[in-house]
């Protein structure tokens, strides 16, 4: 069963109607002990990344998130809270997978926000098992996660390489949001809940 | 590579898609749940709904509109009509609209979009624009083109950017409803000015008009009402036209 990190960083909606429709079933962490029900752990969030770092610490839950050793999935802006820094109110965030969270930069003459189906490029890995090279998915976002080789499990171009969804040992992160990315996302959060470690 | 999107537009009274739809396979024309879904199976991008009798009494049904629909669709879909203040889209972000769309109540109260982008960011606020050709100048209408105002396009358009909207819905009223092609010059014009993606609006008849759009003016999204709900035009056959011609497009 996968527990949600609840602290309040964007609204939650959309990803328990996707988990609902794959008859996923799922609970809400609140508190440290709540960890312990779930196998899995989702970590949301839209909005600003220093905000729901701050939002984060606020539940009081950030060195139990570290020590987690089950499969722990973050969602765009929960994807960068997983990395070491945003440029987003300069913060310091969980530094688990050492890597920048940095600003799309307007001289690569691109639109910013990143709004829109993207084509992303799967490396060997559980949480895209049977997803296709260059398959889309729907991404909306300001900052981006540097493009790191030996943490990068899905790369994407949009002025630059970046890295879609990052992994290092049980924490994953995808910058991407599965639950409005069509079958494509819900292959990935279907693919996240058989993760086992 | 970012793809152009393929965006359907629905107008909503009551909690019901209005405009007439020939789909085979409905059971309900009227659902806007069934028509959703059956637009996102068909490879839409996006989906747009417009509440064109939005009143605070009639809110309430709307909510219940969305829920339905953030259950089932798996593409990402933005609400417009009668939202006026924070409150109005806080209740739409919590039944699981991904975007907002605002029109007059940003033309009489442009603070409401730096309100909206700094309580849920740029991301959520997509600022709609009616524009009309009056006296050699670009102006901004109201009420569905009715009522024109002081403001011109172009500075409009700028202002919002810098207020925080996150995208642009630019409709046409010289072109809405003719059928004959997006207005591609003016849409040229706006997308070069401005740094935030752009939905261009009014003016659909056939596939090459969508391909012009892309070509001509760069857009990152188009957006058609009837073509789609008539069978006009088919969105996996739009696709493939468009693929045909190197435009970028998810299939």
């Amino acid at each position: 069963m996968i527990g949600i990190i609840n602290y309040g960083a964007g609204n939650i909606f959309s990803l328990t109607a996707a988990l609902d429709r794959l008859n996923l079933q799922y609970g809400m962490v609140d508190t440290e002990a709540d960890l312990e029900k779930y196998s899995h752990i989702i970590i949301p969030g839209v909005g600003h990344a220093g905000a729901a770092m701050e939002k984060l610490k606020d539940t009081g839950l950030v060195e139990a998130i570290k020590k987690l050793t089950k499969p722990v999935l973050g969602i765009c802006v929960g994807m960068q809270l997983i990395t070491e820094h945003s440029e987003e109110g300069n913060a310091d965030l969980l530094d688990i997978v050492p890597v920048k969270t940095k600003k799309f930069d307007k001289t690569l003459n691109i639109k910013i926000p990143h709004m829109g189906w993207n084509a992303v490029s799967p490396k060997n890995n559980s949480l895209f098992e049977g997803v296709e090279d260059n398959t889309q998915f729907y991404f909306v976002h300001s900052y981006f996660i540097e493009y790191n080789p030996t943490f990068d499990i899905a790369s994407a171009d949009y002025g630059l390489t970046f890295s879609a969804a990052v992994q290092k040992d049980n924490f994953y992160g995808v910058q991407f949001h599965p639950e409005k990315s069509g079958k494509a996302g819900e292959l990935i959060l279907k693919n996240f809940s058989n993760l086992s470690l | 590579m970012l793809s152009k999107r393929i965006i359907p537009c629905l107008d909503v009274k009551d909690g019901r898609t209005v405009k007439g739809v020939n789909f085979v396979d409905l059971r309900d024309a009227g659902d806007p749940v069934e028509l959703a879904a059956q637009y996102a199976q068909q490879g839409a991008d996006e989906l747009v709904f417009l509440d064109i009798t939005a009143t605070h009494e009639r809110r309430k049904t709307m909510i219940e509109m969305v829920k339905a629909v953030a259950r089932q669709l798996n593409i990402p879909f933005t609400i417009g009509g009668g939202i006026t203040e924070i409150a109005d889209a806080e209740a739409l972000l919590n039944a699981g609209a991904d975007k907002i769309s605002i029109n007059s109540a940003a033309v009489r109260n442009p603070k409401l979009i730096e309100e909206l982008a700094k309580a849920f960011g740029v991301q959520f606020v997509v600022l709609a624009v009616d524009t009309k050709h009056v006296d050699g100048k670009n102006r901004v209408h109201l009420n569905g083109g009715r009522l024109i105002t002081e403001l011109e396009t172009e500075n409009w358009i700028k202002q919002a950017e810098d207020l925080g909207a996150g995208e642009i819905l630019l409709t046409s009223m010289d072109h809405d409803g003719t059928k004959a092609g997006f207005d591609c010059g003016l849409l040229s014009k706006i997308n070069q000015m401005i740094n935030i993606p752009i939905i261009a609006s009014g003016g659909a008849g056939n596939m090459d008009h969508f391909t012009e759009v892309f070509q001509k003016a760069n857009v990152d999204a188009a957006l058609a009402a009837s073509v789609f709900h008539y069978g006009e035009i088919l969105i996996p056959d739009l696709k493939q036209e468009l693929s045909r011609n190197q435009i970028p497009v998810r299939i």
